[in-house]
């Protein structure tokens, strides 16, 4: 039977605050246990939230971003459940009414398809703590600086039809909140992950199988293994007769497979009810549009002003406008070099493969924006080839300074004067007398082998397209 | 009876409580009367009321984004049952 794949995102964002959602303690990555944690996010009796307006102001300009509702009035709600790293008893969170109603993205596809996918809602709630199972003497090792960090949970309608749909998605998202400058979006630190929803269904059938949820994914290769897996895992049980249970389950990236945490029989009864230590919260048009008009340029923008301005293709100009610091190392390497095209070959084909392999960010990268442009120029003004500018990028990788200086100590300078290319095309029709005839019998494919001779002799140095005019003017002779 | 003591049985778990069969049967009645009476409320005709999230008809005052907390991890933890490299140990908890 053939089987369609269903799966919706809960995406949590960690907003980019000074201090805490409810607290006024600091929200910085990597500090010592529970030096960030003060009474109320120990929830010591008497302390009460107070509401931090920064995080109200990411999640409303998150929703803008995407084209949601943003609702005037949102309530917060009590999540109730039992875990020591949430000391309250009780998530805060919203239930009824979130910040951010419906909105939309669109994801670009392998295949250039551009598909819409709905985003259900967005909403505010606050972070737990962390539990260190290792050995205390048999006894569980609670760090509370992260509770209370603010959180926006996105999350997305049933829209996504396979892991490269999903991981799209996701990047899209990271992308966005990039762009719009909420949240830095470090997966490694936790400041971005993500709950999947997964069902199959036979093709073409309308309702919905019964879904598994995947927690707590914290990388976009993971987040593709563990729905590729969880596939396999569903199709198999549906093939042989049994049924999916509703469960919550947990990827195992060591293993590379998913398995059950609890399933729905035990699973939480979260209880909510409206937060009474918090007041509902009131927006007004005047607050939403004084965002709304401070919106930065988004990814789609940036991406539509590449091909327009640039002349990129809609696939360069995808991968550019896909990281905010890429775009911005784009346009700074093509204000110098004043070669857009050849600038984002090099960027996307020649930067990124060196990074790639070397597991670097654009943000790392050894070689600067303004070295890449200078090189890109002297390309484009005909001082050296293309393949002696990936001689001139190496070392400029390497370290051993600007394109001009590495041109000029190494002596890479192309030769153009047509006097010295003469003399080189002479002396290798001289030395080839055999090819000469093979040529002059109509062997066309020769002149290959000349021009690659002449090069080699030339070092690599010599004008390409010089070189083969006058080597057809001499074969000709 | 609009619930069981099955169901407070349940309940009573993920509340972490601990009932006797007399305290039991106690609660069942009580909280089967609260539900009567919820029953009761369900009769009013409430299409036009806006729900109410607060009972007072305030709006929420926001506080500036600001580090105002400093470090007092010493003093916290000297009520704290049992500490250990500056974490709070509890119970073992295994998922």
């Amino acid at each position: 039977m053939e089987w369609e794949t269903v799966i919706g995102l809960e995406i949590h964002a960690q907003l980019a605050t000074e201090s805490k959602i409810f607290s006024g303690s600091s929200t910085t990555f990597g500090a010592e246990a529970n030096t960030q944690a003060s009474l109320v996010d120990l929830a010591l009796p008497g302390v009460l939230p107070v509401f931090n307006e920064q995080a109200l102001k990411l999640a409303v300009i998150f929703g803008l971003g995407i084209g949601a509702k943003i609702h005037k009035k949102s309530v917060f709600d009590r999540k109730n459940y039992f875990y020591p790293d949430l000391p309250k008893g009780y998530q805060i969170s919203q239930l009824h009414h979130p910040i951010v109603g419906e909105g939309h993205v669109d994801i670009t596809l392998s295949d250039g398809t551009v598909k819409r996918v709905g985003v259900t809602r967005a909403h505010l709630e606050e972070d737990a703590g962390k539990s260190l199972h290792e050995d205390f003497h048999g006894s569980t090792g609670i760090d509370l600086n992260r509770a209370g960090t603010p959180l926006l949970e996105i999350v997305s309608e049933p829209d996504l039809r396979s892991a490269e749909e999903a991981v799209a998605y996701l990047k899209k998202i990271h992308t966005l909140i990039r762009y719009l400058g909420i949240s830095d979006g470090n997966m490694a630190e936790g400041s971005m992950r993500c709950d999947i929803n997964i069902s199959m269904r036979p093709m073409g059938q309308e309702t919905l199988g019964t879904r598994a949820e995947i927690k707590n994914v914290n990388s976009f290769r993971f987040v593709e293994k563990a729905i590729v897996h969880e596939m396999e895992r569903q199709i198999d049980i549906l093939e042989d007769g049994g049924s999916v249970v509703q469960e919550t389950r947990l990827y195992d990236s060591e293993l590379d497979e998913t398995r059950s945490m609890r399933s729905k029989e035990v699973a939480m009864d979260y209880r909510y009810f409206p937060e009474p230590d918090l007041l509902p919260i009131i927006i007004d048009d005047e607050y939403i549009e004084a965002l709304r008009a401070n919106l930065p340029e988004l990814p789609d923008q940036k991406k539509q002003r590449f091909t327009d301005q640039y002349n990129l293709s809609s696939s360069d100009a995808e991968q550019l406008a896909g990281s905010l610091e890429l775009g911005r190392y784009f346009e700074e390497v093509v204000q110098i070099s004043g070669a857009a095209k050849l600038s984002a070959n090099w960027i996307i084909v020649e930067l990124s493969g060196q990074l790639n392999k070397n597991e670097l960010d654009i943000g790392d990268s050894p070689v600067t924006a303004q070295q890449l442009g200078e090189l890109v120029l002297r390309i484009q003004d005909n001082t050296i080839s293309g393949k002696i500018a990936k001689i001139v990028f190496q070392e400029i990788w390497n370290g051993k300074g600007s394109a001009d200086q590495i041109i000029e100590s190494q002596g890479l300078k192309q030769v153009t004067d047509s006097g010295a290319i003469e003399t080189l095309v002479d002396e290798v029709i001289a030395a080839n007398p055999s090819q000469v005839e093979q040529y002059l019998a109509g062997k066309e494919k020769m002149l290959g082998f000349f021009v690659g001779q002449i090069m080699k002799a030339s070092k690599g140095k010599a004008n390409p397209g010089q070189v083969n005019e006058i080597l057809k003017g001499k074969l000709k002779q | 009876m609009s619930i069981d003591s099955k169901e407070i049985e349940k309940l009573a778990d993920l509340a972490r409580l601990k009932f006797d069969q007399e305290q039991l049967g106690e609660v069942t009645d009580r909280i089967a009367s609260v539900l009567d009476f919820i029953d009761q409320l369900h009769q009013t005709e409430t299409q036009a009321i806006e729900p109410m999230a607060h009972p007072m008809d305030a709006v929420q005052r926001l506080r500036a984004d600001k580090v105002t907390e400093s470090n007092q991890r010493e003093k916290y933890q000297q009520v704290a049952p049992a500490t250990e490299n500056g974490l709070y140990l509890v119970p073992k908890v295994i998922e």
